[in-house]
């Protein structure tokens, strides 16, 4: 049979039309409650799934292009990187740091959304949005791979990047990065939506992937700079997705606004709580600083969200209320986190250190209302405590926040000073949260947040030692146990940057790279 | 007012794309940054695939785009020879 050649190929809009929707059927012999069974119980209203749309308008023909595309250059880069021993051309080994933290912390969040949007897209009755869920479970899907890859390069060479998987479901702070997606995947799709697809990917992934990447070029790290712009040029489209959605469910029935309203206030300061790990990483482990993590949030949040949010003022949608108590949190943030870690120093799967004084300087010059008052000088006092061979190590567990898993490291808004602790008794227990946010968040769904993995709490219990442990036995350490449990060698992967093996072998070998041996 | 921005890779690739962008919308501030160019626009920002051509001096497909991009923000309008980003508000 002769195919008649058509004359004029489709324009984009007709182009998507056919592709996506066109390709769509209704079903005859199920019914669409028994197909989409979980689209209801949230109390969203849609009327006409027909009304979404798709900015970008890419066809899955036109996604596999583009895609290659980007792998080909990712791969090209990651090769010549690794061949040419690029990971010596870091700024300093410090540096490495950020790349454990990532790995353990980043990358197996990437898996979680590959899940999370292939179940959200499996339950959207509209054809639109099940093509874009699908397109960016993939895209997820290819970030954790491509980053598991590229790092896997660092893994030959350094220490604490051995085990990433299983450090990721059980070491302490990574509890924080695990919980909140864990958190977004146990609820409903439209929920999941709103979480991952607005507030984290559209309000809040500037902040991880902008400053982050731009400062892993900054500091020499080829390979991370690559995978991170790769993944990041599919979020400019997940951002979209993001934005989409809110749209769609707003237009489509005023009864939603509550609903939506209530899961941005919650997950822009769910999302908000898991960058601190963000904002300690930019202020105090990249040696060669881009921007402060205040400058970011100033122009990442308060700028180009501060629009977003105004743009969405038609719909009814207001600045979520947590933004003020974040305000007031951005000149301590990364200070508090930082001064935490080092605290913590011997049961985290990287090195801690105080910064160097021209360091000081520059976090100085970035926080001029509370960096010289509050937090050099117990920096300096540190640094001369280990110099007499006092290097401090917290032996004690601290109190988590039931809702965010982070330490109760944080401070009243408006007080630096004061420890900010919030509490609620529910049936027989007690709860305690770092903030008033996170306090509303379980006061609002207490049944999901009581079943908290709190790392604290199971280490307590007995549940985080090696099989086989006997925890009354003379001697018993459990330090060194809770580490072996976690995979993670103590006095290898774990205490002060000064010292260590990572260190000596970095300076060893750009040495080597450098000189005839 | 509000602010919508694109932020590309700097290569070879995007080094004409800029070029046209910033011809194209006069009122736009160029931030570069470590590997990366970010560029702001008060209200809405317009990408013009004939401009693109011109420098490029080959057919442009705008969702080329999509390979060098690294974020954005606004509202998307996108036709086969503009991509448009606006705030409403
Ligand atoms: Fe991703
Ligand atoms: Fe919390």
């Amino acid at each position: 049979m002769d195919m008649q050649a058509t004359k004029k190929k489709l324009g984009l809009k007709e182009r998507y039309q056919v592709m996506t929707r066109g390709l769509d059927w209704e079903p005859s012999y199920q019914k669409k409650e028994d197909i989409y069974p979980y689209v209801a119980y949230e109390g969203i209203k849609i009327h006409d799934w027909d009304k979404w749309e798709d900015p970008f308008r890419l066809t899955m023909d036109a996604y596999w292009k583009y895609q290659a595309e980007k792998e080909r250059k990712l791969y090209a880069i990651i090769d010549a990187y690794a061949q040419n021993n690029g990971h010596l051309n870091v700024t300093d080994a410090r540096y490495l740091n950020t790349v454990k933290l990532f790995l353990t912390g980043v990358s197996p969040l990437e898996y979680m959304a590959h899940r999370g949007f292939a179940h959200a897209g499996r339950q959207f009755p509209g054809a639109g949005p099940r093509v874009a869920c699908l397109m960016q479970s993939l895209d997820e899907i290819r970030h954790a791979q491509t980053q598991i890859h590229a790092l896997s390069n660092y893994n030959k060479h350094y220490n604490g990047l051995h085990d990433f998987r299983h450090m990721h479901d059980r070491v302490w702070y990574l509890s924080v990065p695990k919980s909140f997606f864990d958190d977004a995947v146990t609820a409903g799709p439209f929920e999941f939506m709103v979480a991952i697809g607005f507030s984290f990917e559209y309000v809040l992934t500037n902040l991880l992937f902008v400053p982050f990447v731009s400062g892993a070029a900054y500091n020499g790290d080829m390979s991370t700079m690559t995978f991170g712009f790769s993944a990041q040029s599919d979020e400019a489209r997940h951002m979209t997705l993001g934005l989409e959605v809110i749209k769609f469910i707003l237009e489509q029935d005023p009864d939603n606004l509550p609903i939506v309203q209530r899961w941005i206030d919650k997950w822009t300061w769910r999302g908000y709580r898991v960058l601190t790990l963000v904002a300690m990483m930019m202020d105090y482990m990249l040696p060669k600083r881009t921007m402060s993590w205040k400058e970011a949030w100033e122009v990442y949040f308060e700028e180009n969200g501060g629009a977003l949010f105004k743009d969405l003022a038609r719909y009814g949608i207001t600045m979520p209320k947590c933004a003020e108590t974040i305000a007031l949190e951005k000149d301590h943030l990364s200070h508090q986190a930082w001064g935490t870690f080092y605290n913590y120093g011997a049961a985290a799967a990287f090195h801690t250190w105080v910064p160097e004084k021209e360091e000081l300087d520059w976090l100085a010059s970035k926080y001029p209302d509370s960096f010289d008052k509050h937090y050099r000088p117990r920096l300096e006092y540190w640094r001369e405590q280990a110099a007499k061979g006092n290097r401090f190590y917290n032996k004690t567990l601290p109190m988590l926040c039931q809702t965010c898993q982070i330490p109760m490291l944080f401070t009243e808004p408006g007080d630096p000073t004061k420890i900010c602790y919030r509490e609620v008794d529910y049936k027989d227990n007690k709860y305690h949260f770092c903030s008033d946010h996170c306090k509303e968040i379980f006061e609002h769904e207490p049944e999901k947040y009581i079943q908290s993995w709190l790392p604290v709490h199971q280490i307590y219990q007995g549940n985080c030692f090696p099989e086989g442990t006997d925890p009354t036995a003379e001697g018993f350490d459990p330090l060194a146990a809770v580490l072996q449990y976690y995979h993670l060698e103590f006095g290898r992967d774990n205490l002060d940057f000064e010292g260590s093996e990572d260190q000596k072998n970095f300076d060893a070998w750009r040495g080597m790279a450098t000189k005839n041996a | 007012m509000s602010t919508v921005f694109i932020a590309l890779q700097t290569n070879e690739d995007t080094r004409p794309i800029i070029e046209a962008i910033v011809a194209d919308n006069p009122h736009a501030r160029v931030n570069e940054q470590p590997a990366m160019v970010k560029i702001d626009a008060e209200r809405t920002l317009t990408v013009r695939r004939s401009s693109i051509e011109a420098l490029l001096g080959r057919d442009f497909d705008l969702q080329e785009l999509h390979i060098n991009l690294i974020s954005l923000s606004g509202n998307i309008d996108e036709t086969d020879d503009e991509l448009t980003l606006s705030w409403n508000a």
